[in-house]
């Protein structure tokens, strides 16, 4: 049951999004968010909404899947969708009942809101869909080398998500083994009062962490036998080659910008 | 044959945390000579210092006393302590606490991109190393994806890559079940017999240390035995009193020649015990 958890929910694929440099898909999610938050007229986020299908369509996975992401938050989209709606107190007033107001300028905010935060799930999603974990880690890391002459511990911090990335299936296994292990031993886990089952999750925990520490010394000795030393002067077996691909699919990222700056602008928003 | 490892009345103790203690001596004075492409296994029961004694082999632990030389390099010498681990790899004993990497191919690259090996070098390496321990069809899959034994074998390709001279492996079967354990020990033996890298292997099954070229068996700090399979495991007594075994064969010879039937204490391969018994069959029905 635990083995099917999966994290960053990655879909192998072929499509023409899953073959982009990881770098340029997260500069390209970038601006995507940038681009859904630039201006207020309508047809700005027209401009977003065609980008986020075009891309969903491009990366061939199915749509189902992107309703699943948007489905946990739902219950917090429609409380901010409500709150905007009866506490915005500008613009033509609709209908009133004490302090409670639906106004025009309520009805708008409320809906651009719940249509950014929507557009917003699916295109990120499509990054984590289209990605593998380490791969994304990787990308980072290179994206962010530049921050290494200020000292930050780029490599490092990748390093550490890689090697949780690697060990997470490892210790879903064994909290599988020990969870089997204590209930054998009579421990109720899925029974019995809260108090007794947090309780109860201890007995998991503790050995779970001490496992975790070992392995941790087990794996720093393996990897200074493998002569690790830190980031400088490492080489990569991953290479990350950008392509005329790459270069296309950022240009029409920016063009669709370039598109929702000059709506937000010229065209008049027809609300 | 020049001599890959050489170790000097090594001494071994861990630093004791009280200061009135005497700190406990894991080695006590330990003196061995390894010639470049031997297949050594070193034998012993927990806690005789057999662990330890692979640490001193590519400088996790520094003795405390005497030298250990491999390949002419001073374990001791900081300078070279990225040579001395290029030469001497090491395999540890659960393949899941070695492996760095989400992908195969990148865990084998792992020392390879430490040692900033140019791109092309580094493909040809990493392909090479991933077809000698056959996993190369499984380069892309994810550790978590394979059995103990194919991890092990991922293991071991991650240390040939680095082109070492020796490789130390560290009770590498210790985790795995029957098949696994084949696997490994065909892929260690391979490396010694294709390739011409020394092995030193530490284990506790007496099988495996039958198959090598030159047993070593320590006790309590000290080597008590160093000699070709055969001679070590006739020692049926003395291997029995430091609480190891002999392998099954041996045994049933040895208690044979007890009851006084006229069997050879050199048997160590079910063939020859075999063999032996037939021949004393042979005997018994001419009589």
């Amino acid at each position: 049951m635990l083995k099917d958890i999966t994290i960053g929910q990655y879909f192998p694929g072929e499509s023409v999004i899953h073959r982009l440099d990881p770098r340029f898909k997260i500069i390209i999610t970038l601006l995507f968010i940038m681009m859904l938050f630039t201006g207020d007229s309508v047809w700005c986020l027209i401009i977003g909404a065609v980008f986020t299908v075009m891309s969903i369509l491009l990366s061939k996975i199915p749509v189902k899947m992107f309703a699943k992401s948007i489905k946990p938050l739902l219950p917090f989209l429609l409380i901010t969708a409500l709150l905007n709606l009866f506490f915005v107190s500008t613009g033509e007033v609709y209908w009133q009942w004490k302090f409670l107001k639906l106004t025009s300028d309520g009805v708008n905010i409320s809906v651009f809101m719940i249509i950014r935060i929507v557009l917003l799930l699916a295109g990120s999603s499509l990054l984590t869909y289209t990605t593998s974990p380490i791969t994304l880690t990787d990308a980072i890391e290179r994206l962010l080398s530049p921050l290494k002459k200020l000292k930050f511990p780029v490599h490092e911090l990748s390093m550490m998500m890689s090697i949780a990335l690697r060990f997470i299936p490892t210790l879903v296994e064994e909290t599988d083994k020990i969870m089997s292990a204590q209930k054998a031993r009579g421990a109720e886990l899925d029974s019995g009062k809260m108090t007794t089952r947090v309780r109860n999750l201890v007995s998991i925990l503790i050995p779970l962490f001490i496992s975790a520490f070992r392995r941790a010394d087990e794996l720093a000795t393996a990897m200074e036998c493998r002569c690790y030393n830190g980031g400088s002067g490492r080489t990569r077996l991953r290479q990350m080659n950008c392509s005329a691909r790459d270069y296309i699919a950022l240009g029409i990222t920016v063009l669709f910008f370039a598109a929702v700056i000059a709506a937000d602008k010229l065209i008049p928003n027809i609300f | 044959m020049s001599n890959i490892i050489e170790i000097r009345s090594l001494r071994f103790a861990y630093a004791s945390e009280d200061e009135n203690t005497e700190p406990a001596e894991v080695l006590k004075g330990i003196d061995l000579q390894i010639e470049e492409g031997e297949f050594v296994a070193v034998l012993g029961h927990n806690g005789s210092g057999k662990s330890t004694l692979a640490k001193h082999l590519n400088g996790i632990l520094l003795p405390t006393g005497g030298k250990v030389y491999v390949d002419g390099i001073d374990t001791a010498d900081e300078k070279r302590l990225f040579e001395l681990r290029q030469r001497a790899g090491m395999v540890f004993q659960n393949p899941d606490n070695q492996i760095v990497s989400s992908i195969v191919e990148e865990d084998v690259a792992f020392a390879l991109e430490n040692l900033g090996v140019p791109y092309e070098e580094m493909r040809a390496r990493v392909d090479d190393a991933l077809k000698a321990v056959n996993m190369y069809d499984y380069r892309m899959h994810s550790p978590s994806q394979l059995s103990g034994g194919q991890k092990q074998r991922v293991a071991i390709a991650g240390i040939i890559a680095m082109r070492p001279k020796c490789i130390i492996l560290d009770e590498p079967t210790a985790m795995l079940d029957p098949q696994g354990r084949k696997e490994v020990m065909a892929t260690i033996s391979r490396m010694n017999r294709e390739y011409g890298i020394t092995i030193i292997l530490i284990t506790h099954y007496m099988d495996e240390a039958a198959q090598c070229g030159r047993v070593v068996v320590m006790d309590k700090g000290r080597i008590v035995l160093d000699d070709v399979p055969k001679k070590v495991f006739s020692q049926v007594e003395l291997l029995k009193k430091i609480g190891l075994d002999v392998p099954q064969v041996t045994e049933l010879a040895w208690e044979l020649r007890k009851a006084g039937y006229d069997i050879s204490p050199e048997i160590i391969t079910e063939e020859e015990c075999t063999a032996a018994i037939m021949e004393l069959f042979g005997t018994a029905m001419k009589e």
